[in-house]
């Protein structure tokens, strides 16, 4: 009986009061989002009446692919896509390493110099490639200049945010030893971090090319040089047979590309 | 005995590896030869620094007209609800078709028919999608939630896929020896084991759907993205800064919060 009693209070419940209130705090939260944005966000009807015959005509007008139109134009900005992207790619890894050492709190213990270049990574990825591309246009003029500096900007907080905390994980016993042996900073900084994080560098930097051979498809709609310079004149000109030919191009290099980044990283990480 | 023999003796504590760095100089080949490839000069980069500082002059300060102001909110409002339907019906949608893709529990023909459907969503970039769907259903905020609803698809699918394939079998199969159901088995022992990495995955998304639905506005899907590119166009250049610097404001504002929506649901 007393036995019984004793136990009773202690049911076991999965969460602590606090953490209940706070969980369904959320789900009325999010409830109440999605029922504001059904009723305000602007949907037009008449345009979705016919909706599925638009869907139609547009495969209808896409297939078959205008197969002379690739050796024409779209081939060179195939390749100019891929030199963007693994340009831009290089880039931020050159300018995102420095900022890297820089944010890693256990190889720079200035906390003012860690929050700059936290700031900067953050800032490098609120603004999206392709306004980052509209501002490198506007300075530079269209072309894969300004291509190349987008993706370049916007893979740095990417890269040096990833790259940044794989050195704060990094084991400090061989970097102590390498202390004690009297090793230069250089030294301690090759033979004492890189060893330990170029798995994870080279992962990064792997998973960044990926992400950026599918963006550099795009910043030609800006003007900033390869493909999507190409599908821009297409749409512009309701040539669909031309538009459908590139997008097979793209997915096909993107599965490509997937294909040689998983090959890649079971080789060498 | 001289100094150089005497050095040949010892081991030398770390040898030069050739694979590595044949490889770092072919980078550096390859990135002399795509950098003269694309027409990337010196003369270029600096005329573009002169154009940098007039441009940077034109955007300062930040253009805080009230009309300017308002048409802004507008917008921004715009976008961040195309955020939440986009997450909303993105995410509820994946949940079924994530399920489908996991081959610990879907036959394998769905499992690779979801994963064909999982890379096709994965491998456009949402504004090429947009464009797509501004076709089909028109201009306005619709063709960017339906854009985004695509892209959420590929990313949460996928990665809720290998979720639930990396998951504890153990539990399935005691449910399974209850004879319980299908239904029985994914809401006792699925579910319980996935869902708060699904919630994870489910506010990364809606931070990235925040990011890409200032952007569906420069193909026409509704949102930041019009204004944004109609004052581009116009050299409005003080304007676009303030939109800058608000899109910014907003998206740190939201790395913060789903930062506290995870750790309440760790």
């Amino acid at each position: 009986m007393t036995d019984a009693a004793a136990r009773a209070p202690r049911v076991w419940t999965r969460f602590s009061p606090t953490e209940r209130i706070a969980r369904s705090m959320l789900y009325i939260l999010t409830a109440a989002a999605v029922v504001w944005s059904m009723k305000a966000v602007d949907i037009i009807p008449e345009f979705l009446y016919d909706a599925p015959e638009q869907t139609a005509d547009l495969f209808r007008r896409m297939w078959p692919f205008d197969w002379s139109f690739y050796p024409k134009a779209v081939h060179d900005a195939l390749i100019e896509t891929f030199h963007i992207a693994t340009l831009g790619t290089i880039m931020a890894i050159v300018l995102a390493l420095p900022l890297s050492f820089l944010a890693a709190r256990n190889f720079t213990s200035n906390p003012i110099l860690n929050f700059i270049a936290q700031f900067i990574f953050v800032s490098s990825r609120s603004v999206n490639s392709l306004i980052w591309a509209l501002l490198f246009v506007a300075i530079f003029g269209p072309g894969a200049l300004s291509g190349v500096l987008s993706i370049a900007f916007r893979s740095i907080g990417f890269v040096g945010k990833l790259f940044g905390e794989a050195l704060e994980e990094a084991q400090p016993g061989p970097i102590e030893a390498l202390t004690a042996a009297g090793a230069p900073r250089s030294m301690i900084l090759v033979k004492g971090y890189w060893p330990q994080v170029e798995p994870a560098f080279w992962s990064v930097a792997l998973l960044r090319w990926d992400i950026n051979i599918r963006e550099s498809a795009v910043l030609g709609l800006v003007g900033a040089g390869g493909i999507g310079v190409a599908l821009d004149a297409a749409l512009n000109n309701l040539y669909w047979d031309q538009v459908g030919l590139i997008l097979g191009v793209i997915f096909a290099v993107v599965i490509v590309t997937e294909v040689v980044t998983s090959t890649i990283r079971s080789r060498i990480i | 005995m001289s100094a150089a023999e005497h050095r040949a003796a010892r081991p030398d504590a770390f040898p030069a590896n050739w694979t590595s760095r044949v490889a770092w100089i072919g980078l550096a080949v390859y990135t002399i030869y795509a950098t003269s490839i694309l027409d990337i000069t010196w003369a270029r980069f600096v005329t573009g620094l002169d154009n940098g500082a007039k441009f940077l002059a034109r955007m300062f300060p930040p253009n805080m007209q009230a009309d300017k102001l308002d048409l802004i909110a507008t917008g921004m409002i715009e976008s961040m609800q195309i955020a939440v339907l986009a997450t909303f019906f993105g995410v509820l949608l994946s949940l079924p078709l994530g399920l489908a893709a996991a081959r610990n529990l879907a036959p394998s023909w769905l499992a690779w028919s979801a994963r064909g459907l999982i890379a096709i969503f994965r491998s456009f970039h949402p504004v090429i999608v947009s464009i797509l769907f501004v076709k089909a259903v028109g201009f306005g905020a619709l063709a960017g939630i339906l854009a985004l609803i695509v892209s959420s698809l590929g990313f949460v699918s996928k990665l809720f896929a290998e979720v639930v394939e990396e998951m504890n079998p153990k539990q399935v199969e005691a449910v399974r020896a209850t004879g319980a159901n299908f239904w029985n088995v994914l809401v006792m022992a699925v579910f319980p084991q996935v869902m708060a990495r699904f919630v994870g995955l489910t506010v990364y998304q809606f931070d990235s759907n925040i990011r890409n639905s200032t952007m569906v506005g420069i193909v026409g899907g509704g949102g930041i993205g019009a204004p944004l590119f109609t004052a581009y166009q116009r050299f409005d250049y003080d304007v676009v800064l303030t939109i800058l610097i608000i899109i910014i404001a907003i998206i740190m504002v939201a790395e913060l919060v789903s930062g506290r929506i995870r750790r309440i649901f760790q």
